[in-house]
């Protein structure tokens, strides 16, 4: 599934440019790295591909479809495919881990065989296999973000956005995060990753997206952290 | 991909309502305490509307006319007068009481009142008339009957005059300000119970909106990973029912020993109406209504204040 920015802008009510005439085209099976400071802008590119939020000029297309031309139906169906993590995991505080992957399986209306046979294999994937019936509150950083992993790729979607995934781990569980995500992109699934972290994205070494200020300053194919 | 039926995904959403009550064990037992005040207004708002109707009643069924006939009168004119009067479509009942009747009645009045007994004696003839008591059916009509038993040139099958009195004139001020009461604190009681309903249950739903409030993360991540509307508001709107249900079921336990402690009090103070005998014989109404408006109002105001948080 091809994304495509076309000329996306965000202005917000009080004239402030979150993005400014942002262009790209990321192919199936890329791994992308978008860097930049606080405020480039890249949360705000994140929540266009999730339509969380809509672009005041410009064209954000999955394949040709435009996502924000969509119904809420519609853009139901797109998200089961994308899979999204975030620095603060967002897991569902009152169910468990196994729930939590569950609720993603669920909401995708699938059975409850597939449920009951898929959730402890994709936990056994990340690593916790003997955490299934504990709850968020439980768990380390590490671990939530690992759950957060397993419920992301559960449904096989196309895509997974990882919003500054190790924002909040140290250094040995940011490392399995990432090795976490550059297998899912062996795999054959696309990964648009957020990042603050210069080691992350050099021990990648795959595409790197600059931003500053709302707009694309350097878009290299094997890149490097420059700011 | 293979869809889900909707009885699975009915299942799952009754499943995770279930278990969003029982987990969230403080913020579900803050709501169950001010839906229990709630419903204990909305039950006790039926025990008030009970006990005024019933006071009412007893009051209405109080308010009569006495129609007394000349003691020369014949009985068949007056049975004649009766069945006219039956007739009439304000009347509820006409009780005859002979002449010898209210003699009767008259000593048994004054049975220890030898001065009276005696005077009685020295007359020698019966002093009392029939008489004739006129119930009618709402306490407005009584002037109605009362003029039309006036107007009416009433007479004997001879052309006599058979009527000698009746006490509705003179009742007349003490009638209509009952009416008046009773029609006042029927509205009174009307309109204080509901304006206490409305503000107990503006506060029910605020209490529910304020534990949806809490979980509004929670429903934006459930549409982030592509939950349909109904599927994120499905769990919150069964809590919102258990909640209703645990409530109304403790409010109705509650019931039991107050109504059980106020029986005594309530049958002394109206006349007859005893609170606990009338909550047993009419509990499958209050329970219904009880449990049913606490059903509703966790339902309709999980369903609203999830709304505010749903994207999309």
């Amino acid at each position: 599934m091809s994304i495509t920015f076309d000329n996306v802008s965000k202005k917000y009510s009080d004239n402030c440019v979150a993005l400014d005439q942002v262009s790209f085209i990321i192919k199936p099976n890329e791994f992308v790295s978008f860097v930049g400071p606080s405020g480039a802008g890249k949360t705000t590119l994140l929540k266009m591909l999730l339509a969380e939020d809509k672009p005041t000029e410009g064209k954000v297309s999955f394949f040709d479809t435009d996502i924000h031309t969509l119904s809420g139906e519609e853009i139901n169906l797109v998200r089961r495919k994308i899979g999204a993590v975030f620095q603060d995991f967002r897991l569902l505080p009152n169910k468990n881990v196994y729930e939590n992957i569950a609720f993603a399986m669920e909401a995708a209306g699938r059975p409850d065989e597939e449920i009951e046979s898929d959730v402890p294999h994709v936990l056994e994937l990340v690593d916790l296999g003997n955490k299934i019936w504990n709850f968020p509150g439980e768990l380390s950083g590490g671990e939530k973000q690992r759950v957060a992993i397993a419920r992301a790729i559960v449904n096989q979607p196309d895509i997974i956005i990882a919003d500054e995934p190790t924002g909040n781990l140290d250094p040995a569980n940011t490392y399995d995060i990432v090795q976490i995500l550059k297998k899912i992109n062996d795999l054959g699934t696309t990964v648009i990753l957020t990042t603050h972290n210069k080691g992350v994205i050099d021990s990648i070494g795959r595409r790197v997206i600059t931003m500053q200020d709302g707009r694309v300053i350097r878009d290299d194919i094997a890149g490097k952290y420059i700011l | 991909m293979e869809k889900t039926e909707f009885k699975t995904k009915l299942r799952r959403v009754a499943k995770a309502g279930f278990f969003n009550f029982w987990r969230s064990g403080y913020v579900s037992l803050a709501s169950v305490l001010v839906m229990v005040v709630t419903l204990s207004v909305i039950g006790s708002a039926i025990f008030v509307s009970a006990i005024l109707n019933i006071t009412m009643e007893e009051l209405r069924n109080k308010v009569d006319i006495n129609v007394y006939l000349v003691t020369t009168s014949a009985e068949n004119d007056i049975l004649a007068l009766k069945t006219k009067i039956e007739a009439l479509p304000e009347v509820s009942s006409v009780e005859y009481t002979s002449r010898e009747k209210a003699l009767e009645n008259f000593r048994l009045r004054h049975e220890n009142d030898q001065i009276t007994i005696q005077a009685l004696e020295e007359l020698g003839d019966n002093p009392l008339g029939a008489t004739l008591n006129i119930k009618a059916k709402e306490p407005s009509q009584y002037e109605g009957i009362a003029n039309f038993l006036n107007e009416e040139n009433i007479l004997s099958s001879e052309g006599e005059k058979i009527i000698d009195k009746i006490n509705y004139f003179e009742n007349k001020v003490a009638i209509d300000k009952l009416s008046r009461i009773i029609n006042s604190a029927e509205r009174l009681g009307l309109v204080l119970s509901l304006a206490l309903v409305l503000v107990s249950i503006i506060i029910t739903f605020n209490t529910i909106r304020l534990t949806i409030f809490i979980s509004r993360e929670e429903i934006s991540v459930m549409q982030l990973v592509g939950a349909s509307k109904n599927y994120v508001r499905g769990p919150f709107v069964v809590t919102g029912v258990l909640v209703g249900l645990f409530s109304g079921f403790i409010t109705m336990l509650l019931f039991l020993p107050i109504s059980y402690w106020l029986g005594g009090t309530t049958e002394n103070f109206f006349i007859g109406f005893n609170i606990f005998s009338y909550y047993l014989s009419n509990f499958l109404q209050i329970l219904f209504i009880v449990v049913g408006s606490g059903v509703a109002i966790g339902a309709i105001s999980s369903f609203l204040a999830v709304r505010k948080y749903l994207k999309l």
